[in-house]
């Protein structure tokens, strides 16, 4: 049976600076029955020390890791980030005997141990999976027809393949079925997998902000209206930075950047404003008018 | 003083010029002991990372190519000192596409590592460290964001126990790392 409780692994951006993404996530997964599990503890999942020190980050990975397993359930993130480090972490503690020795070894100073006995699922994991494109579909009131957008799934929920290996990372479907669903079309454009650039942006901006405006340019080609993200930090880069982006390339874009849960509260018939739309800095009023 | 096109080709060929005591032999097999980049001398230079790399698209300098390249070399001193290593952006593309199952990125990474076991990385990296070890989250959460989540019906955030992370940063050997750097 598939599992309706999920220990929820918020991460550090959304808390920091996109609650927008955890208020639409919490109204919608509470409509589908969905239960979530505050974590009684929380440290960084470790994406930001693996360039730093590889074992601190399996540690901290694994240190979330065994607090799930302490709990008996498994874990849910809303950042693609956090989805990549621990469930990549999960699978490789489980099936790799050496490296699960050397993390236990430093787990032992904290009286921790990690066994294998969770999994780890994004949020579009959750929903397509578990809950199903039938119950969501049941759950449309006021679908979004002729609303147009595109969809940016980001990297780090498709790849690396062979640790993921949900979805094709060539051609991605899962975001666009679950779009599909709120009664919106979903367009297809230019480089679909173009990464937001998001993790380099504190060391070079410049190399972030093109590959932002690029993907901007692709969706405005095909007149998309919005764009819809699964990740803090591929949000951050189209939606707070999009100002910045039009400053620095002197291009106008007013490209709506929403969260997938906004989109699909939305065609649940709640109201934009339950759903954290005035948290985002480009306007979207413009396409809740349809 | 700008220096005439002469000079500067001059200079710019004396750079890409290697020579033998730049080259440590060993260094490929010390980084294929680390995990991910078991497979670094299986690369047969085919540059299929490089043109699918939306970095190497944007600019001139980074082409994963090169750097495995450098590495099957030995040319760790260039490649340490080398700022290019912290521009990849871990989209994972060159890992997924590499013929070799070369794995590209990990290999960028464990670049990185030996970089900052050195005592060097890039400010940002210093802040973001300090900011787990001190609070267990990546950025300083301000305290008026802890307030505007209860007036917006949010649960209180999972607090981080500090004394374990602390027990942790010291056996994986981050506090030392951090102390060398500065932070």
């Amino acid at each position: 049976m598939p599992e309706s409780k999920y220990l929820l692994f918020l991460g550090c951006v959304i808390p920091y600076r996109i609650s927008s993404y955890e208020i639409s996530t919490r109204k919608v997964l509470d409509k589908l029955g969905v239960e979530l599990v505050e974590m009684p503890e929380f440290n960084c999942c470790g994406f930001p020390l693996d360039p730093i020190n590889h074992d601190m980050m399996l540690t901290l990975a694994a240190r979330n890791l065994c607090l799930a397993e302490q709990q008996n359930l498994s874990i849910m993130t809303l950042c693609n980030g956090c989805f990549g480090i621990l469930n990549h972490v999960n699978k490789e503690l489980k099936e790799d005997k050496k490296i699960r020795g050397k993390v236990n070894e430093y787990l032992k100073k904290i009286d921790m141990e990690f066994k294998g006995t969770i999994t780890v699922k994004h949020l579009i994991h959750v929903l397509a999976q578990d809950v199903g494109f039938e119950k969501i579909k049941e759950s449309i009131q006021k679908p979004l027809n002729p609303l147009r957008v595109a969809q940016h799934i980001g990297c780090h929920v498709v790849r690396p393949a062979k640790y993921v290996g949900f979805d094709d990372p060539e051609n991605p479907t899962i975001l666009k079925k679950l779009i599909r669903i709120t009664g919106a079309e979903c367009l297809n454009y230019m480089d679909e997998m173009e990464c937001c650039g998001a993790p380099i942006i504190g060391v070079n901006d410049k190399i972030p902000l093109q590959l932002a405006r690029e993907k901007l340019d692709h969706i405005r080609t095909v007149g998309a209206q919005a764009l819809i993200t699964v990740c803090p930090f591929c949000h951050m880069m189209y939606d707070l930075n999009q100002p910045r982006i039009e400053k620095t390339f002197n291009e106008k874009f007013g490209i709506p950047v929403l969260h997938y849960p906004q989109l699909l509260g939305l065609a649940m018939g709640l109201n934009p404003d339950e759903l954290a739309f005035k948290q985002l800095r480009v306007d979207a009023s413009k396409i809740l008018t349809n | 003083m700008l220096k005439n096109k002469e000079t500067q080709e001059k200079e710019t060929r004396k750079e890409m010029m290697l020579k033998v005591s730049d080259i440590d032999p060993k260094f490929k097999y010390e980084i294929s002991k680390l995990p991910g980049a078991e497979n670094v001398l299986l690369c047969f230079q085919c540059g299929t990372c490089t043109a699918d790399c939306p970095i190497a698209r944007f600019n001139d300098l980074y082409r994963p190519r090169k750097l495995i390249r450098m590495v099957q070399l030995g040319l760790k001193d260039k490649l340490l000192s080398n700022d290019v290593i912290w521009l990849c952006s871990t989209c994972f593309t060159c890992i997924d596409h590499c013929p070799q199952d070369v794995g590209i990125a990990d290999i960028v990474r464990a670049l990185r590592n030996l970089t900052t076991k050195e005592g060097e990385m890039p400010v940002v990296y210093k802040e973001l460290a300090s900011n787990i070890r001190k609070t267990g989250y990546a950025y300083m959460i301000p305290g008026l964001r802890l307030k505007k989540r209860e007036e917006e019906g949010l649960p209180s955030l999972p607090k981080a126990n500090v004394e374990n992370l602390a027990k942790l940063c010291d056996t994986t050997g981050l506090s030392k790392m951090l102390e060398k750097v500065g932070t």
